[in-house]
């Protein structure tokens, strides 16, 4: 069983909901990342998801942007961000990590190339924000050769014809982004992402997280009511940018990061 | 059907229903996106094929944008280059001054029929924002440009121009503060506001199906070109010139000759202090294919994947992508793409100026730079037509600074 279905089985058995906190990769430096993914798991995580810089962030706003920014004056690049991963895994090799970027890094590796690396790495799932099942044709292939789970997103936008195709090749979970707009909008509508999440258990059995516009323990313990897991991405970047300039700004960041998490973890189990 | 229906393809058919011209084009776009692009697929197909919206369209482009553009002789240009006749296109006596007005004119169309209320545009050289800042004042719409900080600075006139139309100018300070940029934010505005937002995009590019769109309302330069040189000569000519920034001006002028495999095409890049010098906007010439901006095309990337900064003389060919199409007709050779540097465009915008009593457009002047080399080695009874995309009012500012003069 891959790491990302049994950790929502685990999750499911002993109904809880999954906490999925994202983080650039190498913001606000290389140095950071294997410790805050550590500490991030410390303090609730059950899922990690890592930002791979991208200098194109199409689909993010101002906070994810200035992310990448920061990440990049570093370099760090895909093949980084894999062997950062790689590092984590020799002291976790439980708690499932999935990638989310954009397509070209992974098109100049190659997909076929990328995939394996990644397997190689313990990487577990895959989202790519700027690629549709529509041109999914040999990439997913190519994902799930190497046991990778392509994560899809579905919007408030989606219809639910296109749903049930994008549901034909996702697996792992599915993400739900919860606004229309980029990473970092607020204006979220629990009522409304309940109703949509009601449609999307129509289509499939997959779990589905929701993302965009978690800001708090409140939030987060709203939007897991409804849903099998909650992402939660600009409110903990913003802790990153606070603090990136600082010199002993690293402690102070995982310090921060994890105080919220423990406190959306506690909400959650609640 | 036969074997040969395969081969009886023509090229004009691209690209497919999925947007694909080969391996390039396409919709690599957010999900939220899809949708709406969708919606603007089936607006678009309808349309083009509805004659009141044809016929409103072909009203504005002549009474409006003032069309048809002239096709000119330029007979001591030709003289002097001692070569093949040289014939110009006149985008730069649209209103407006340059070629974007017949995109924007139509998609404002579209927007219109689709009942969107808001407008939004990127742009580069200020050119296409002007042009859209332009369309959304006739219509009373609300419009919103996004434009680097960088190009701000540089073209500052066209800034005050769109301001004066009623436009909002906001100023993207994210990446490297230009068109990519302005693009980037243009998207990440109509993610967050598509129920009553059109995206005018001002160049062949982007996800489909905006580079056909935009290309087919660029056309009309190709088709009235086809029409004139007929009236002036009696036949094709054998070259087309255009140059490259998202490639719009030139497919608008290759499209309708695609398929007439005697007429050959060129497409000039931005080769900025040299392409040996990675400092371009090159990427047909010097890049290599990847995913930006909604597309598979040429770009100008690093080993990791990551767009790298460009530079051009010329704010409207600073750009690390290309049309999907261009990248297409490269790769099967229909269509030659070529370089020239600031410096060889600055001393074609001179000369044009100076022969002809015509100041082309920075960018135009790619073009112009490339007809300088190509003229000289066919007859005199060759022809090329070259598309002079916009008029160089809006880069004096520009060239009296390399030239060093202060008003
Ligand atoms: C006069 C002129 N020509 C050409 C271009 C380049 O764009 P495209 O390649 O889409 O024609 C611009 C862009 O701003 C322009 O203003």
């Amino acid at each position: 069983m891959s790491r990302i279905k049994g950790c929502f089985a685990q999750l499911k058995e002993q109904h809880k909901k999954a906490l999925i906190p994202y983080v650039a990769a190498g913001d606000p430096n290389p140095d950071i990342t294997v410790d805050l993914m550590h500490a991030m798991v410390a303090s609730g995580a059950d899922i990690i998801e890592l930002g791979v810089p991208f200098s194109d962030p199409m689909a993010d706003g101002p906070v994810i942007q200035k992310a990448s920014e920061r990440a990049l004056v570093y370099g760090t690049s895909l093949s980084d961000v894999l062997a950062m991963i790689k590092v984590f895994r020799e002291q976790d090799n439980s708690t499932p990590v999935v990638l989310m970027g954009y397509l070209n890094p992974i098109e100049i590796m190659g997909y076929e190339t990328f995939a394996k690396a990644a397997q190689d790495a313990g990487v577990d799932g895959v989202l790519t924000v700027d690629i549709p099942p529509e041109e999914a044709d040999d990439y997913v292939p190519a994902l799930k050769a190497h046991a990778l789970d392509p994560i899809f997103l579905l919007s408030p936008t989606t219809t639910k014809e296109r749903m049930r195709h994008i549901c034909e090749y996702a697996s792992g979970f599915i993400y739900y982004v919860s606004v229309k707009g980029v990473t970092g909008t607020s204006a979220l509508d629990t009522s409304e992402v309940a109703q949509r999440l009601k449609i999307i258990n129509e289509v499939t059995d997959l779990p589905v997280g929701v993302g965009f516009g978690i800001k708090n323990a409140e939030t987060a313990a709203a939007i897991g009511k409804v849903s099998e897991a909650v992402v939660v991405g600009s409110a903990l970047v913003n802790l990153v940018e606070q603090n990136a300039h600082d010199t002993l700004g690293n402690d102070k960041i995982i310090k921060d990061i994890s105080q919220v998490l423990l406190s959306m973890r506690a909400a959650l189990d609640a | 059907m036969t074997s040969d229906s395969q081969t009886e393809k023509k090229l004009s058919d691209m690209p497919d229903d999925k947007g694909h011209f080969g391996q390039y084009g396409g919709m690599f776009v957010p999900e939220t996106l899809m949708e709406p692009l969708e919606e603007l697929k089936q607006a678009y197909f309808n349309y083009m094929q509805d004659q009141e919206f044809l016929n409103e369209l072909d009203n504005d482009l002549k009474n409006y944008v003032g069309r048809p553009s002239p096709l000119y002789f330029a007979e001591r240009l030709s003289r002097e280059l001692g070569g093949a006749k040289i014939y110009l296109k006149r985008e730069d006596l649209n209103h407006t001054g340059a070629h974007k007005v017949n995109n924007t004119v139509g998609q404002m169309l579209l927007a219109k029929r689709m009942g969107k209320t808001r407008i939004i545009a990127e742009t580069g050289a200020g050119q296409h924002g002007v042009a859209t800042a332009t369309v959304a004042a006739r219509l009373g719409l609300e419009c919103v440009v996004y434009m680097g900080a960088e190009d701000i600075q540089r073209q500052a006139l066209n800034v005050y121009r769109m301001k004066l139309l009623g436009a909002r100018v906001v100023s993207v300070e994210s990446g490297s503060r230009t068109l990519k940029d302005a693009l980037n934010e243009a998207m990440r505005d109509w993610v967050t506001n598509i129920d009553k937002t059109f995206y005018i995009i001002g160049t062949a590019a982007g996800p489909h199906p905006y580079p056909a769109l935009v290309r087919d309302f660029q056309a009309i330069i190709g088709r009235e070109t086809r029409q004139q040189i007929m009236e002036h000569e009696g036949r094709l000519p054998d070259a087309l010139v255009a140059c490259i920034g998202g490639g719009s001006n030139a497919i608008g002028l290759f499209y309708p000759f695609v398929d007439d495999h005697d007429v050959s095409m060129y497409g000039v890049e931005a080769a900025g202090h040299g392409l040996e010098t990675g400092e371009h906007a090159a990427p047909l010439c010097a890049g290599k294919p990847g995913v930006l901006h909604g597309n598979r095309t040429y770009l100008m990337e690093d080993r990791h994947g990551q767009i790298i900064p460009t530079h051009s003389v010329s704010a409207g060919l600073d750009y690390p992508g290309v049309g999907p199409e261009h990248s297409w007709l490269k790769d099967i050779g229909r269509a030659n793409y070529v370089a020239v540097t600031d410096e060889e465009a600055l001393s074609a915008f001179h000369e044009l100026t100076q022969v002809e009593g015509i100041m082309p457009a920075l960018e135009s002047s790619h073009a112009i730079a490339y007809v300088k080399k190509l003229a000289p080695t066919m007859d005199k009874e060759q022809i090329i037509v070259v598309n002079l995309s916009g008029r160089g009012d809006k880069d004096i500012h520009t060239v009296a600074t390399i030239d060093g003069i202060e008003f």
